[in-house]
């Protein structure tokens, strides 16, 4: 009876812990007395709305066209160059949004080589040609596509991939073309993956404050931070990310009631591949651009122009890099794990007893993905910080030497704050593979007196092993990206990659924050690589 | 398996030991404003002279101020340093500061740079004044501050973010000299003049300015000097097609009322535990080398008399400042930020 019934209660306790951040932050917003509000409708608000919708619907539309197509050659056909795009086109997740946005505004603006060209070469002055604003509603939904499609790319096409190739099969058999099995076969069963990738993609998108802040779009999220920052008002801050998390809250309803009782697990084990569609001549050309595009914009160049400044501009990195990518490094690693952990148990709870409170619980522990990383870090500030004040009180009340800040002055303030912010990440990845695998197959396990927790190590893991490790990959990039959390919440003298990139660039100083920026990508590349290798181990294609 | 069991292990020890460090005995804690580059050599300079041992953190002054706020007794921090004064007062009014009367910086730091209750004391002086194309604008046209608000500047203004903390302490100290109202018109003329909406940093807006985008723009001189120092050839021709404008020098009243400063400085927090360490470390930075330090290599005008400016520096000419308190910069701060939301001042 307890072993049925520990894995949900585990499940929750962890879920509630997860959500404990959320709820400071939700209790704060309780606190704001109403006056500023007044003045921010009258005057912003509008504004940050509309900024904010248009991003997201602008970034939603880049990442699922830059993503699906993508996904779908990759996976489906054989085109030449198919192999190297497959895992080349995760590249761009290695890029942080405001070091692309550095990088392009270094090269686009009317002070970058491209524009000082054009004036010399024609003799014209600025305004007397058209050029793409690159600081704008439009700079940034692109700079966000590019760097943000791979999570729509990633999660389809390992959907793509655990298709049974059966469905496709019989599709065409009745008379499908290959075409027409994508639209109503594989796209329609992929859509849980799609629409996860999705909405990690904007969730990050609401999150976003380096970019758009330098691009000078006033978005919901700057507004959060100009109340908190300007305006020193935490609790008129809290209550605007109460809004933003409501918003995310109706969005994921939305989608949620929109497929209803649909099931998505394939019926049969088969996992034969079908044979990838041949592409050849102009179709293969297509092929070929489409997936090269977002790699050459969402990597190539930026990385490029980066090591560029890193080796002939930048002043050289010292020998602390070595202590800052191993920082990075080693934070990355630990919150990854620590995050994938807590989600394959709270997926697994929710798939071993499927009822509302548990699944809710668990649906929302992931919201803290679509909070800024500040707000998410004053509400992981507060609760360790009354830890912190407990424990120091205990331990003179023993007559013992005061022991510091050990939760909030150390790293478990940080992992803490990771695994807030980027458990949606796991969860969705997790969650997806689990729901791949058929209910039978548990019952099979049950019926032979396993335990939950046997079936979850013998039977699902090793199944969804690809999912497990997409989750890691993902969640250790985000937080060898993240920015906002870490610098508030670091402890004394310990700095990463991203913050040395993000003080020298908010120093005005982009060329000397080359060095740091491209430290982030190559580290962001080992498990992009390994990921890659294990894919490929797993299948013949 | 061995090795993720290594890094965890060594992972939670790295942490551990972080959150250990800053309670050994001869140590001082800080949280920085200031960007480590721009603060950490002075930091290393002072161990090494001292023996004390300086721990760093630096961040978002309102976000070290929230973790000062939020760890209350229990910080370790006994430093605060910010890169502005309407930060250090907002700190005050939070109540996470010590009041320390230090003979040494009172004698030195004049008192308008320094905090009247003595919660904080300005360590460098950042003035920002008018910066314009040498090639476009007759230098004749320029005056004050709110001139830049008349019609002959229509569509030839750059400026940063209202979201800037430098441009809030410009305001500030405009609402003090002109009150609430003329100030919002003088804004409300100078965002109508934009010749684009505002975006990036102050170094931004002088390439805009060279670029052609825009004949003026209002920023730190640090930034200019910055360019003009550089070893890009860019960046010097950049330098080259600027010069510094000193607004609100001469005329009547307000017009007549200085270029406006803004100060990078210090405070003991409340909960402090190093005492005797914070107060050498604070002294070392008003003292002679460590003035000398920031005029060098980041271009910041010394608070102390008798210190030699860097040579871009001296190439900008004396000037006269305004002489507002500065903390009044902090008092006014939300009043700014309000008028500029008012303003459309992006």
């Amino acid at each position: 009876m307890f072993k049925r019934h520990g894995l949900s209660a585990f499940a929750v306790v962890i879920a509630v812990f997860i959500l404990l951040p959320v709820i400071v932050i939700g209790s704060y917003a309780m606190l704001a007395d109403g006056a500023l509000w007044q003045h921010l409708f009258d005057t912003v608000l509008s504004e940050y709305l509309v900024n904010s919708l248009l991003l997201l619907f602008g970034v939603g539309t880049g990442v699922l066209l830059l993503g699906v197509p993508t996904a779908w050659l990759t996976s489906m056909c054989s085109f030449p160059g198919r192999r190297w795009f497959s895992w080349a086109l995760l590249l761009p997740l290695a890029m942080p949004a405001y070091i692309i946005a550095y990088t392009y505004t270094g090269i686009l603006d009317y002070a970058g080589p491209v524009q000082t060209s054009i004036r010399e070469l024609t003799g014209l002055g600025y305004g007397d040609y058209w050029f793409f604003e690159i600081r704008s509603m439009g700079g940034a939904i692109v700079m966000m596509s590019l760097v943000l499609y791979p999570y729509v790319y990633l999660l389809a096409r390992s959907a793509f991939l655990e298709q049974s190739v059966n469905s496709i099969e019989v599709g065409c058999s009745l008379g499908y073309s290959r075409w027409r099995a994508l639209w109503s076969l594989a796209l329609p069963m992929a859509r849980p993956a799609i629409i996860a990738g999705l909405s990690l993609a904007l969730m990050e998108t609401l999150a976003d404050y380096g970019t758009v802040q330098y691009f000078g779009v006033s978005t919901f999220t700057t507004g959060i931070f100009r109340t908190f920052y300007g305006y020193g008002d935490t609790a008129a801050a809290a209550q605007l990310a109460v809004g933003l998390l409501a918003f995310v809250m109706l969005l994921v309803l939305l989608e949620r009631y929109s497929r209803r009782r649909a099931r998505y697990h394939s019926a049969v084990e088969s996992k034969a591949r079908a044979d990838l569609i041949p592409l050849d001549g102009s179709k293969a050309l297509i092929a070929f651009a489409l997936c090269l595009a977002p790699l050459l914009f969402g990597f190539m160049i930026p990385a490029a122009q980066l090591l560029y400044w890193a080796i002939f501009e930048a002043q050289p990195l010292g020998w602390d890099f070595v202590e800052l990518a191993w920082n990075s490094f080693s934070l990355a690693f630990m919150a990854a794990l620590i995050a994938v952990i807590l989600a394959i148990i709270l997926s697994y709870a929710k798939r071993n007893k499927p009822i509302k409170p548990i699944s809710t619980v668990i649906a929302i522990s992931g919201f803290g993905y679509a909070l800024p990383g500040t707000i998410i870090a004053i509400g992981v500030l507060i609760p360790l910080a009354w830890m912190d004040h407990s424990i120091i009180a205990m331990f003179e009340g023993l007559g013992w030497d005061n022991p510091g800040l050990l939760l909030s002055g150390s790293l478990v303030a940080l992992l803490f704050a990771y695994t807030v912010r980027f458990l949606a990440v796991a969860l969705g990845s997790v969650q997806a593979g689990l729901d791949q695998i058929k209910p039978s197959l548990d019952h099979a396990g049950r019926s032979m007196g396993h335990s939950p927790w046997a079936i979850l190590r013998q039977i699902h893991v090793p199944l969804m092993r690809g999912s497990i490790l997409t989750a890691v990959l993902i969640v250790f990039v985000d937080v060898l990206k993240e920015l906002p959390a870490t610098l508030i919440l670091r402890p004394f003298n310990f700095n990463t990659m991203a913050v040395r990139a993000y003080e020298l660039a908010s120093d005005e100083r982009l060329v000397d924050a080359a060095p740091a920026s491209i430290m982030i990508v190559l580290v962001g590349l080992i498990p992009v690589l390994m990921l890659h290798a294990s894919i490929s181990r797993r299948r013949p294609h | 398996m061995n090795l993720i069991n290594k890094l965890i292990f060594s992972t939670f020890t790295v942490g551990f030991l972080c959150a250990n460090v800053a309670q050994a005995a001869d140590v001082v804690n800080v949280y920085s404003a200031r960007k480590e580059a721009l603060i950490k050599p002075l930091l290393d300079e002072f161990s090494a002279s001292t023996g004390i041992e300086v721990n760093l953190v630096t961040g978002n002054a309102d976000a070290l101020l929230k973790r000062l706020q939020v760890e209350g007794s229990a910080t370790e921090a006994d430093i605060f340093i910010t890169s502005d004064v309407a930060r250090l007062h907002r700190a005050k009014e939070a109540g996470v500061l010590k009041a320390v009367a230090l003979p040494v910086l009172e004698a030195s730091i004049p008192q308008a740079l320094r905090d009247s209750e003595h919660y904080w004391y300005g360590l460098t002086l950042r003035a920002r004044p008018i910066i314009y194309a040498k090639d476009r604008v007759d230098v004749g046209q320029l005056t004050t501050y709110e001139a830049l608000a008349q019609a002959q500047w229509q569509g030839r203004i750059c400026l940063r973010s209202s979201q800037n903390v430098y441009n809030q302490s410009l305001v500030a100290a405009a609402i003090h000299a002109l009150g609430d109202e003329t100030t919002q018109s003088w804004i409300e003329g100078m965002v109508n003049n934009l010749a684009k909406s505002p975006s990036g940093g102050d170094t931004d807006q002088l390439k805009a300015v060279a670029a052609g985008v825009c004949d003026v723009t209002i920023a730190n001189t640090y930034y200019l000097a910055r360019l003009i120092n550089s070893s890009k050839p860019e960046d010097q021709a950049v330098a080259n097609k600027l010069a510094v404008f000193w607004p609100n020098q001469k005329g009547e009243g307000a017009a007549n009322r200085g270029a406006h400063v803004n100060v990078s400085g210090a405070a003991f927090t409340k909960y402090g535990k190093h005492y005797n360490e914070a107060q050498a470390l604070l002294e070392y930075l008003a003292s002679a080398p460590a003035q000398a330090w920031y005029a060098k290599i980041n271009n910041e005008y010394p608070v102390v008399d008798g210190v030699e400016v860097s040579q871009a520096l001296k190439g900008f000419g004396d000037y006269k400042m305004d002489p507002i308190d500065l903390e009044i910069l902090g008092l006014n701060n939300r009043q700014a930020i309000k008028l500029m939301d008012r303003a459309g001042w992006k």
